[in-house]
């Protein structure tokens, strides 16, 4: 059994002629959190995308523990994702659902437990996320940070292998940053689980991830531990991780000189 | 057009979960058919008095207003009764599985139910689709009957028609193979059309406010011309020789 639970190697995805990934390469170990980062744009969702298998890749290999993604068919892949987990980015937690159903979900449609059980399972990945007084609410009845916990303990129902999270980080207070920050991390490395996250939040993701791969344009541009990263002079790494304005990403989108399009331009 | 033929039969072929979990249907058939009940009911306790008040002022020139029983009875029965309550159907369930699914598509939902290796297909579209089946003849059949209770209180209490003319009259001249049976497979048959509708704007709507609102209003325009062709197509078949 390989080290690597996702293997990427060589990697081309487009949308129509648009190119997205460019050749991407990439190793999430087991029992680590790798991160994906990356400006707005730059294709790390698609990439999430396509390890999730929602995508075909157009060339090159993705393997996620041992198996080539474009090998299977829906059984296969219904069959891998079975032992994947997804957070996604607003939580998208099945709103005519309480909390309780919502995380009890999978392991009704999945397995054939008795109803005590599945409510035992699914207190404990509430109270791993801390909410389980709030099992009976419904998700509209949740802040954010609260719905993104529920998504969390839904993700993690099965004990899945990978839990892969797009945009944990985004819209959260200080505080449920922290706290989702930190679940991540906890969830882990009790589970034994491997964590992919997709973040352009430098700060919080830094303090958390074991290992950080940058892109840019399709391709990647960067990759190390954290302290590696904060280390880094690579221009589009600093300009990333300081949060610069102009650098290798342009503060401009292209465009004509601003004389020329005011007409103020010497004849 | 063939994309939706396509999802029909997808969602006919991802059905057997309807099967081994009834309990998906039920939740349906009271998402579909028993919030609907107030709106068939009223309906068609209005449409039925307003029958029985135009046969009235119309039979009552040629002297036979103990065929009102009639009139209302088979208006209802071949006509009124199933194209109305369908045409309700889609504008209150209709629609309402349209924004459902839409919203899901546009809130990750589905897309959530698909990494977790659930066929949305077969999870969301199928209960759906027997659900509001199931659903309607059954409502079509309520709209009926409140349809001749309303013609019986304006004809036989308010105005005074013979009692029972207007009962035997009536059970003389429906018949339960060519009228009753007729009206409920036209309301099978809307209730195919309207729902299969309601679920693909839905399933296709863009992922946006904006789309989820243009589905909706599709699904009530579609389905409201569907009921209407279907009908005039359904009842040449099935009244042409009486």
């Amino acid at each position: 059994m390989s080290d690597n639970l996702i293997e990427i190697r060589d990697l081309h995805f487009g949308y129509g002629s648009r190119p997205v990934l460019q050749g991407i390469n990439l190793n999430a170990r087991r029992g680590q959190v790798v991160a994906i980062m990356g400006n707005s744009g730059c294709g790390k969702t698609t990439l999430f995308r396509l390890i999730g298998g929602a995508l075909r890749a157009s060339r090159g290999s993705l393997k996620v523990d041992g198996v080539e993604l474009s090998a299977l068919d829906q059984v296969g892949l219904y069959a891998l994702r079975r032992r994947m987990g997804v957070l996604f980015q607003f939580g998208a937690l099945f709103t005519d659902m309480t909390v309780f159903d919502n995380v009890a979900f999978q392991l009704r449609e999945h397995t054939d437990l008795p109803e005590e059980l599945i409510r035992d399972l699914v207190l404990l990945k509430l109270h791993a996320v801390g909410l389980r007084g709030a099992a009976r609410l419904m998700p509209s009845e949740l802040s954010g940070g609260m719905a993104r916990r529920v998504a969390l303990a839904r993700a993690v129902a099965l004990d899945p292998m990978l839990v892969m999270y797009d945009e944990p980080f985004a819209g959260l207070d200080p505080i449920s940053l922290g706290v989702i920050g930190n679940i991540i991390r906890r969830l882990t490395d009790t589970l034994g689980l491997t964590s992919l996250v997709v973040t352009h939040d430098v700060q919080e993701s830094l303090k958390i991830v074991d290992y950080v791969y940058f892109i840019s344009e399709g391709r990647i541009e960067a990759e190390g531990t954290p302290d590696e990263i904060r280390a880094s002079l690579q221009p589009f790494v600093h300009q990333f991780v300081h949060g610069e304005e102009d650098g290798p990403v342009p503060f401009h989108y292209p465009a004509p000189a601003i004389a020329e399009d005011l007409g103020v331009a010497r004849v | 057009m063939g994309v939706a033929t396509r999802f029909f039969g997808l969602t006919l072929m991802h059905s057997g979960i309807c099967m081994r979990r009834p309990q998906l249907v039920f939740n349906e058939i009271y998402n579909a058919g028993v919030l609907s009940l107030i709106i068939i009911i009223v309906s068609g306790l209005f449409v039925g008095m307003v029958l029985g008040l135009q046969g009235y002022e119309t039979l009552q020139t040629y002297g036979s207003e103990e065929a009102l029983g009639i009139l209302v009875a088979l208006s209802l029965v071949r006509e009124l009764g199933p194209v109305v309550a369908a045409l309700l159907f889609a504008s209150r369930a209709g629609s309402a599985i349209t924004a459902e699914i839409g919203l899901m598509k546009a809130t990750e939902q589905i897309a959530a139910m698909e990494m977790m290796a659930v066929d949305p297909l077969a999870r969301v579209v199928a209960p759906r689709f027997w659900g509001a089946v199931i659903s309607m003849p059954l409502l079509a059949a309520l709209f009926s009957a409140m349809g001749i209770f309303g013609g019986y209180l304006v004809g036989v209490v308010l105005i005074g028609v013979d009692e029972g003319s207007f009962w035997s009259q009536m059970q003389a001249a429906v018949d339960v193979r060519e009228d009753v049976m007729n009206g409920v497979i036209k309301s099978v048959v809307f209730g195919v059309a309207v729902t299969v509708i309601a679920l693909f704007e839905g399933y296709d709507a863009p992922p946006t406010a904006e789309g989820v609102s243009r589905a909706t209003t599709r699904t009530v325009v579609t389905s409201s011309l569907a009921i209407l062709a279907l009908d005039f197509v359904l009842t040449a078949f099935m009244f042409r020789g009486v």
